[in-house]
């Protein structure tokens, strides 16, 4: 299972990698590999501001349909709309392929995500 | 309640199946390194081979055999041969179903049932319970391990294990006595795919094996194929699905299979219903529908038309051969016209679409 160092995650399964104000979003290894084929992405909408734990969108594989948390709460700024054409990219690289970029209203919010070290232990535990 | 394995579980761990619980049953969804989308697509272009060893078998026996299995089910048991296989409906008085079934017919005093795996107990009580005198009916689904072989290369995979002429079998016919890799099984020209293949009935501690033998025969032309994929190809062949397009509030009418229900035949439980039901006209009824705007319909969403409920998705999924959203939904029958706008609401949120006809896989069984 994938875990990049350097980025932020969620007890659902959405990292986020901050960069000053901006984070991008998108969903982990482990989520895609558990979604199974994913064929279907709501994406969420520009303007659009959400608390920590928000839904701000949709993934679909064959199989599922499982919601899209913000990881923090923001503006959503930008949403990658080549997944609308190529759901599949979020399987082969879930990690390159970051879903919405926020701008983030609270900092606070990301001192109550996990760590890559502390989001394997929790992923080991799903097991 | 423990979860039931079939036999061949050791074998889907093996191939790093992902199991989960399938109505109480241990199986797998789709198998690591492959998913739902490559599985599927190995059984339309190649082979794939799935454990249904969870469907359930019975026995019917006895003088009144014949006459017994037509008071159970819709199609005409009369139009059948010795080792020729039907597919019906076992309906309720009401005219709703009780379950969709395989009749395999050795001969006009014995028949073996196929029925679906969570409808086991069910089926067997309402059999029971409309049982006739010189009949005999037995409960043997822990007695058969069934394994499908699907797709355009099925009997070239299975012919290299096996000494009988698998041209010999004849869609929907069965031979009871066919050695695989020298192993007695009974097996049938039938299958959920819309492929051709087979389906083989196997003594459960010989199915492991025979899973094996076929894997190993097939090579790269075969892989396991997991449930989702069963599904994904059934609904593609607009295969029925037992609590989806039919289930006790759904007649075969309404579900589209008016072929299996031969109302002309003698009298079968709920035949009366059919008939009122066929004379007064259907108020609703089970079509294709396409997606305009974006988004999957999924099973039990609403159908809307002008913000009026008008009726349900029954199955829809993204088809991995087609590559987008189709589905089927029971609607009512104002509405059921090719071409008519509908909306389906996803999440709260109402999406176009239309009611379509003749978008669905064309299937690639070979005819009697």
């Amino acid at each position: 299972m994938n875990i990049p160092k350097k980025l932020l995650y969620t007890s659902e399964h959405e990292w986020i990698r901050v960069d000053g104000e901006k984070g991008n979003i998108g969903i982990t290894d482990y989520a895609q590999h558990h979604l199974g084929d994913i064929v279907f992405v709501e994406l969420p909408e520009v303007g659009e501001e959400a608390a920590m734990g928000e839904s701000i969108g949709v993934i679909e594989s064959v199989k599922a349909v499982a919601t899209l948390f913000s990881p923090a709460g923001g503006k959503v700024i930008e949403v990658n709309e080549e997944l609308e054409e190529a759901p599949e990219l979020l399987n082969e690289d879930p990690y390159g392929n970051w879903i919405a970029i926020i701008e983030l209203t609270d900092h606070s919010d990301l001192e109550k995500l996990m760590s890559a070290e502390a989001y394997t232990e929790f992923c080991k535990n799903l097991e | 309640m423990s979860l039931k394995q079939t036999p061949i579980y050791p074998m889907h761990l093996k191939y790093n199946g992902k199991i989960i619980d399938f109505g109480g049953w241990e199986l797998p969804v789709q198998y690591e390194g492959m998913g739902i989308i490559k599985e599927h697509n190995m059984v339309r272009e190649k082979a794939g081979l799935f454990d249904v060893s969870h469907m359930g078998e019975v026995w019917v026996t006895g003088d009144k055999a014949e006459d017994f299995v037509q008071k159970l089910v819709s199609n005409d048991l009369k139009t059948l041969e010795d080792r020729q296989v039907l597919y019906c409906l076992m309906c309720y008085p009401t005219g709703g179903v009780v379950d969709d079934l395989l009749v395999y017919r050795y001969n006009r005093n014995k028949y073996l049932l196929v029925v679906n795996a969570a409808n086991v107990d069910k089926d067997f009580t309402w059999i029971q319970n409309n049982l006739m005198d010189g009949v005999e009916a037995k409960n043997v689904s822990d007695e058969y391990a069934q394994l499908a072989l699907q797709g355009p290369k099925s009997q070239e995979i299975l012919q290299k294990l096996s000494d009988t002429d698998l041209d010999s079998i004849r869609f929907f016919w069965f031979n009871p006595v066919v050695r695989i890799s020298g192993i007695e099984c009974i097996v049938s020209r039938t299958g959920y795919t819309g492929e051709d293949g087979f389906e083989l009935y196997i003594k459960p501690q010989d199915a492991a094996f025979i899973w094996e033998e076929i894997l190993q025969a097939g090579g790269e032309d075969v892989s396991p194929v997991g449930l989702g994929a069963r599904d994904s190809l059934r609904f593609e062949s607009k295969l029925p699905l037992y609590g989806q397009e039919i289930d006790q509030d759904i007649t075969p009418l309404e579900a589209g299979l008016g072929f299996f229900v031969k109302l002309n035949t003698d009298d079968f439980i709920g035949r009366s219903a059919l008939l009122k039901q066929k004379e007064e006209g259907l108020k609703r009824k089970v079509v294709e529908f396409s997606m305009i705007g974006k988004g999957i319909p999924r099973s039990h969403y609403e159908v809307q038309k002008d913000g009026v409920t008008i009726g349900h998705v029954t199955t829809g999924l993204h088809a991995p051969t087609f590559k987008r959203p189709i589905g089927l939904a029971l609607i009512n029958i104002e509405f059921t016209e090719p071409g008519t706008q509908i909306d389906i609401v996803i999440r709260g949120k109402t999406v176009q679409a239309v009611v379509d006809s003749g978008i669905f896989y064309r299937k690639k069984t070979k005819s009697k």
